[in-house]
């Protein structure tokens, strides 16, 4: 449906003649309708999960123990589930421990909390389908799991700035009783979020859709390929600084993969401009020693520069 | 009536703040609105997600900035 009514605005706009303008300008129409629909619908969803399932409640059943040595899991589903916004990290991460949650339990849900995100599980759904968008979910929430599992390991608890504890020992005053939400309210939350994005969504779609219309099949294959062994650690490296238009990097990651970029390369970098991003880390400064964040942040990394090369030998 | 916005200073907590505001003079209501920063204070009221309005010293709304509408309706309660 929506494909036969980017064909008529093409036809619309161009007439009948094919040519490099008008196929960009198709992909474009087609990809903007698709991703506006899944964005509306997937932040629609989330918005009303963390409505009725708040943090204080993720809090509440992974302090309890009722998840039974599952605690680093729970954490991560529940990273992914809840909306990610860096402004929340300081509060989420004293909360935590505050319900005395141990501090390799609270990374696994720190890690996954960005990594994925409903914005991204939108956009990875209209631009490379339910399979890769699986995958990237699920590999997100192991890797979420096994690195807060891995670091609580190593008494990191030293590393944490002395006023958490001072804070994490007062007990909170009362329970929070369930704050009101309603229909209305999770809409105007959720539009906000895409108007907060919107643009970055645009211009990453136009980009991509130039490069669709323009650059010419398996363009990347000659120098960006499975066997160059410094493609995915490069790409890791270029996206860190690029957060704040993540969502916008996506789109334009599609395309160089259907311009012959290896999918494994282009998942590691999508993984690191996600979930890796520069403005969370100067706000966890505040909680963490430099060395604690520089080992947070620094395992991030390199498990996903390894997840990039197990994406490239499957695929 | 006492008004706390808890938030770090974010922008989303700065609109929760225009939004109370707004809500009140529509209310034709008065109260005292003050915004805290102090992260042991936010904590101590067990919120986890910020911005937070607290009516009263209760917790009415968490985690979002709403609308003036919005907040009108949970006042008025």
């Amino acid at each position: 449906m929506i494909e036969s009514f980017a064909s008529w605005a093409t036809a619309a706009v161009f007439g009948a003649e094919a040519s490099m303008w008008a196929d960009s300008f198709r992909f474009f129409v087609f990809e903007t309708v698709k991703i506006g629909a899944l964005l509306l619908v997937i932040t629609h969803i989330m918005g009303a999960v963390n409505a009725f399932f708040p943090v204080e409640r993720v809090r509440e059943v992974i302090a309890s123990g009722r998840l039974r040595g599952l605690e680093h899991l729970g954490a991560s589903v529940f990273g992914a589930v809840t909306p990610f916004c860096s402004c929340s990290s300081i509060p989420l991460f004293l909360g935590f421990l505050q319900g005395q949650i141990p501090l390799g339990v609270t990374f696994s849900f720190l890690i996954t909390s960005p990594l994925v995100n409903e914005v991204a599980l939108a956009l990875f759904l209209g631009m490379f389908g339910w399979k890769v968008t699986l995958t990237y979910a699920v590999s997100g929430i192991l890797l979420g799991t096994l690195l807060g599992w891995a670091l609580g390991k190593f008494r990191l608890e030293r590393y944490v700035e002395d006023w958490v504890w001072k804070i994490a020992e007062k007990r909170p005053a009362g329970a929070l009783r369930s704050p009101i939400h309603s229909l209305r309210a999770i809409s105007s939350e959720a539009f906000g979020i895409i108007q907060k994005i919107g643009v970055y969504v645009l211009v990453g779609i136009g980009v991509g859709s130039l490069i669709h219309g323009f650059v010419p099949t398996g363009f990347f294959e000659s120098f960006l390929n499975e066997s160059n062994p410094l493609g995915v650690p490069l790409s890791v490296a270029i996206a860190v600084p690029m957060y704040a238009s993540a969502s916008g990097v996506i789109p334009v990651v599609q395309a160089l993969v259907a311009k012959g970029v290896p999918l494994g390369t282009a998942m590691s970098f999508m993984m690191a401009t996600v979930g890796l991003s520069l403005p969370e880390a100067l706000i966890l400064r505040k909680v963490m020693r430099p060395r604690l964040l520089g080992v947070f942040f620094g395992s991030v990394a390199l498990s996903i520069v390894g997840l990039g090369y197990l994406f490239n030998l499957v695929y | 009536m006492q008004i706390k916005i808890l938030g770090s200073g974010c922008p989303n907590c700065n609109r929760l703040e225009v939004n109370t505001r707004l809500a009140l003079e529509q209310l034709g209501l008065e109260a005292e609105v003050t915004k805290v920063t102090d992260m042991a204070e936010i904590m101590s009221y067990g919120v986890m997600s910020t911005p937070a309005l607290v009516v009263n010293d209760e917790v009415l709304l968490a985690g979002q900035a709403s609308s003036p509408r919005a907040v009108a309706k949970i006042l008025v309660r």
